[in-house]
């Protein structure tokens, strides 16, 4: 991204997604009531959280999916809670996974991953079909290219929309509790994909159910409840020494 | 589906921001959807529509031909096939001549009906309400009206350089009849493009994907398919509604079986055979379409 370093000022050093006193309301009901942290290049954080906390809405202002009503989001120092903000440069940037895959379902799983790369960044057809193999190979799924959506499991599903994601060439990825709609079985083989991508180096923020997951591999976990983080930290201290009694009292239904 | 998000271009009563409004949201689309249907004349011809109507015609001809007064006249059978070629197809009037004006005014209504519904999803606002009225107006008004407006309001002729070209008039009924169905197929694509999941907006629009693309590439082949049987539904519709015409003066079949009837000195016998046999036609005509949107529907899986 060197016209974004250009404008931006934004050095790797510095954090790749910056939260400031994030607010955020659906009608009278605030959802994020002053989030604040940074993401480094190459980190991993998990959000987790009771449901209705807000951590769903929160990783998706970043990728301008929801707007912020005050506060300052920034990725690689270009701010999102601009007006003038260019949503599709941002997006370039950001890749973003669902909890229900959202595969197009009239496009073959390769075609699905080559879409956006070939439409949207206008990319070589023929170098774009390399990659896009290439994911599918990554995100174990050869010889389901030609496979629709609909013969896909949920967890193959899952797959090539990481692939779809990925074929972006993002520098952060958002995971949106992407195994809750998934049987415990194939919530291994997303997760498996996810570990490999972290250990890639790929920044990833994930929201996220799976406790042991987030232990394993976040360098750093928050804890959101009704719009706050009320607790933060690496996993070891996080697991071991969690403060709050919110954190305490989630954690024990949890693990 | 995620709460939260809107479509950018479709207005409140579809979408909503509240999560703890989700379930009547859930309700609201579930009865829109209801009313949606309902608000749709849904064509239903079964087989047995088809004999009853071919029994009444029988029915009708044996009764006619027992009324028979005078000793001399043909019966009312030889009658009707005498005059058969002049209300089917002769001069390319008659029974063809609904289905020219049925194609012509499908076509016209298709397209236009197309940009309108598209148009009812704009994310300019002005745009959508205007669409949206014009939807409403031509979707609400009775088609005979809408016909008579349309027969009176244009010119019977119109001057393009040196020459005058006539306007028929089956050329402004094809006109009259594709206002309602572009007004109705504006509907369906709205439906149809309200039918795809959120979700998919939602991840081509996180895939960078501009509005445009989203519609294009994403949204409305998903549609495609949806909007055959309601497409083919609205065409039988309207293939029936073309004797609406006549009254106009239109050389379409039930015009010409009255003219044919009075050439016959206007003999009351003939009125049931005469009229049973058009109805007979039009359901030869409209029965294949009928029974082919049922299967295309439980094919897609779609309600109209």
């Amino acid at each position: 991204m060197p016209d974004s370093i250009k404008t931006t000022g934004w050095t790797p050093e510095q954090p790749m997604v910056a939260l400031r006193d994030v607010h955020k309301s659906f009608g009278n009901l605030e959802v994020l009531k002053g989030i604040t942290f940074d993401v480094m290049k190459g980190e991993v954080i998990c959000i987790i959280g009771p449901s209705g906390s807000g951590k769903s809405t929160l990783i998706r202002c970043i990728n301008a999916l929801n707007t912020i009503d005050r506060g300052s989001i920034t990725v690689e120092g270009q701010e999102v809670n601009d007006p003038e903000l260019d949503k599709l440069e941002l997006r370039k940037k950001v890749g973003m996974v669902f909890q229900q895959y959202n595969l197009f379902p009239h496009k073959t799983a390769l075609q699905n991953v080559m879409m956006a790369p070939l439409h949207v960044l206008k990319e070589d057809p023929a170098e774009v079909e390399e990659r896009a193999r290439k994911l599918i190979r990554k995100v174990r799924l050869e010889g389901k290219e030609d496979s629709y959506p609909g013969e896909l499991s949920g967890g193959q599903q899952q797959r090539v929309a990481i692939a779809r994601s990925l074929a972006m060439k993002p520098d952060v990825m958002l995971f949106d509790e992407v195994t809750a709609a998934l049987d415990p079985e194939t919530v291994k083989e997303v997760l498996l994909t996810i570990r490999e991508l972290a250990e890639d180096g790929m920044t990833c923020m994930l929201v996220t159910h799976e406790m042991g997951f987030a232990r394993e591999l976040a360098n750093h976990i928050y804890f959101t409840d009704r719009g706050v983080i009320v607790e933060h930290g690496p996993p070891q201290s996080f697991f071991k020494e969690a403060k709050d009694p919110r954190t305490r009292e989630f954690l024990s239904q949890i693990l | 589906m995620k709460p939260g998000y809107v479509i950018p271009g479709v207005d409140a009563a579809a979408a909503t921001d509240m999560p703890v409004l989700l379930p009547v949201a859930e309700r609201l689309s579930r009865e829109t959807g209801r009313q949606r249907r309902e608000g749709v004349w849904r064509l239903e011809l079964r087989a047995w529509h088809g004999f009853v109507l071919f029994a009444v015609f029988l029915l009708s001809l044996g009764v006619a031909e027992a009324q028979v007064e005078t000793p001399g006249d043909r019966s009312p059978l030889a009658t009707l096939v005498r005059w058969i070629p002049f209300l089917l197809w002769q001069n390319g009037n008659g029974f063809v001549l609904n289905l020219i004006i049925s194609f012509l005014a499908m076509a016209i209504g298709t397209v236009a009906g197309a940009a309108l519904g598209l148009g009812q999803i704009s994310i300019f606002k002005p745009v959508r309400m205007i669409c949206w009225s014009v939807t409403q107006l031509f979707r609400n008004s009775p088609w005979l009206v809408l016909l008579f407006c349309i027969m009176l309001l244009l010119p019977f002729e119109i001057e393009i350089g040196d020459t005058v070209y006539n306007i028929p008039d089956w050329m402004k009924a094809v006109i009259g009849f594709s206002l309602p169905i572009m007004a109705n197929l504006s509907e369906v694509v709205r439906g149809a493009v309200l039918s795809i999941p959120t979700g998919q907006w939602e991840s081509s629009e996180a895939l960078a994907f501009s509005r445009i693309q989203q519609l294009w590439m994403i949204v409305l082949p998903q549609c495609f398919k949806r909007m055959i049987p309601p497409w083919m539904n609205w065409y039988a519709i309207l293939t029936m509604a073309t004797p609406l015409c006549s009254i106009m003066g239109v050389e379409e079949s039930v015009h010409l079986a009255q003219q044919a009837m009075a050439a016959e000195d206007s003999r009351p016998e003939l009125l049931a055979p005469f009229y049973s046999f058009l109805m007979v036609m039009f359901f030869l005509y409209c029965y294949p379409i009928a029974r082919w949107t049922i299967r295309l529907e439980r094919k897609y899986v779609v309600n109209i």
